[in-house]
């Protein structure tokens, strides 16, 4: 078993085809898994159905892959950042099915622990609710939502060990533990790759079992919205 | 005068109490921080998953492994942690938050939300709202009472398409405060120079007494 492949393009190779869906971690441009990325637009795959809360921005994450027109249909919750997006959308060139952020981490999670579907009163009353199967439970209303078992899943982890055990650093974790279950493989690029043994077995996020393949690499990890406060002179 | 940005900011923060879990929307909403009341201690939640939010870094010390739900660069204090997406959309799925203040761009009479499409112009999604609005225990909306153009964002019905129905507990304006109740809403209270007849004015929602 050896997990540790040395770029994203050798631990991709085999696990892309057309038409594949994909589940990708990140949250707007935090912990997005941007080797992975890069490459898989650098492998030219077409047709790609995408799981991803965002959708990058112009030049940047997933928006990279809209760029060269590799995507069919985005899965996601807010594409507000990404002009390219919002172009390909309203002519008609890509698919969009809006998830709410909260449900599409329970399907990714749902997927991953073997469920197929499960009933949320998230959405009821709204578009998503259309044409989805509505049950009563305790006098509320539920409607129906079905797990995502991706072909692929690609994530961004802080430090992994050669076993696939992943640690998270702060907001950067996010959707990348839910949708790295969530594929039939799963690939995770890392910012180390740390010795057997040297991670605390009780303070792993995600268990190896989870992750298929691991890559190390530099991040650019670059900042959407840069928010700062003035130091106070006392 | 109609309230500004700041005083309905600092309305809105009235509304928390000691020892509550609280998730802050995008724009006025996120001013509330700034104006939560002396002896109160609420823990904030980003639903991109942290408990326990804090100010914007000094210049200097933004992490970008660090940002909230608006993705600004953010910081940590010390009761904060940290979890995935699924587990934050359990907690406010399962009704652990107490309130979540969220922007508007219509309330309807008997409490539906509308605030994330304008068919054919604004397309961004809803985000976490959708999940917001049907999981926590109380819904409080901050949006101007009328658009630029004059009209009424308080209506008998939305005519957006819906976050929720029936979601909102009260309305935070520029005019006042209101609370949905059987049959329409209820005026709690204007904002100072604003009189009652000039609420109801710009209300197209029924008002009960």
């Amino acid at each position: 078993m050896k997990k540790v492949y040395k770029d994203a393009r050798s631990a991709l190779e085999g696990a892309l085809f057309d038409g594949m869906t994909i589940a990708a971690g990140g949250f707007g441009l935090c912990g997005i898994p941007e080797l992975l990325i890069a490459a898989i637009r650098d492998a030219a795959t077409k047709n790609l159905t995408i799981a991803s809360n965002n959708a990058g921005v112009d030049g940047f994450g997933l928006g990279q892959l809209l760029a060269t027109r590799q995507v069919k249909k985005m899965i996601s919750s807010y594409v507000g950042e990404n002009a390219e997006f919002m172009r390909q959308y309203l002519s008609g060139e890509l698919e969009l099915e809006f998830n709410p952020q909260g449900t599409l981490a329970e399907r990714m999670r749902a997927g991953g622990a073997g469920i197929p579907g499960f009933y949320t009163a998230t959405g009821v009353g709204t578009v998503i609710a259309e044409g989805k199967d509505h049950k009563q439970f305790n006098g509320r209303t539920y409607i129906l939502e079905t797990g995502i078992v991706a072909d692929l899943s690609i994530v961004k982890a802080w430090k992994a060990d050669p076993s696939g055990n992943l640690v998270f650093r702060k907001t950067a974790r996010n959707f990348n533990a839910p949708a790295a279950t969530c594929g039939r493989i799963c690939v995770a690029e890392v910012e180390e790759i740390v010795p057997l043994g040297s991670l605390d077995p009780d303070k792993i996020h995600l268990p190896g079992i989870y992750v298929h393949r691991i890559i190390e690499g530099t991040h650019e990890k670059r900042i959407e919205n840069r928010t700062t406060r003035k130091k106070e002179t006392v | 005068m109609p309230w500004d940005r700041d005083q309905m900011a600092a309305r809105a923060a009235q509304e928390l109490q000691d020892g509550w879990y609280v998730n802050l929307g995008i724009g006025i909403p996120t001013l509330v921080a700034n104006y939560i009341p002396h002896g109160v201690e609420v823990t904030l939640q980003s639903e991109n998953g942290m408990l326990g939010m804090g100010p914007f870094p000094f210049e200097g010390e933004e992490d970008p492994d660090l940002i909230n739900a608006g993705k600004q660069t953010i910081t940590e204090l010390p009761q904060t942690a940290y979890f995935d997406s699924a587990q934050s959309f359990a907690m406010i799925r399962g009704g652990k938050i107490a309130m979540a203040i969220l922007g508007g761009m219509e309330v309807s009479e008997t409490g539906d939300l509308a605030n994330w499409m304008i068919p054919g112009k604004l397309v961004k999604g809803m985000g976490g709202a959708m999940d917001l609005v049907a999981g926590v225990g109380r819904v409080v909306v901050v949006m101007d009472h009328t658009s630029k153009h004059g009209e009424s964002k308080v209506l008998k019905e939305c005519t957006l398409p819906l976050t929720g129905k029936g979601v909102v507990n009260r309305i935070i304006t520029n005019l006042g405060v209101l609370d949905v109740v059987p049959g329409g809403l209820k005026i709690v209270e204007t904002a100072d120079g604003v009189t009652e007849a000039d609420l109801r004015a710009a209300t197209e929602a029924t008002i009960v007494d």
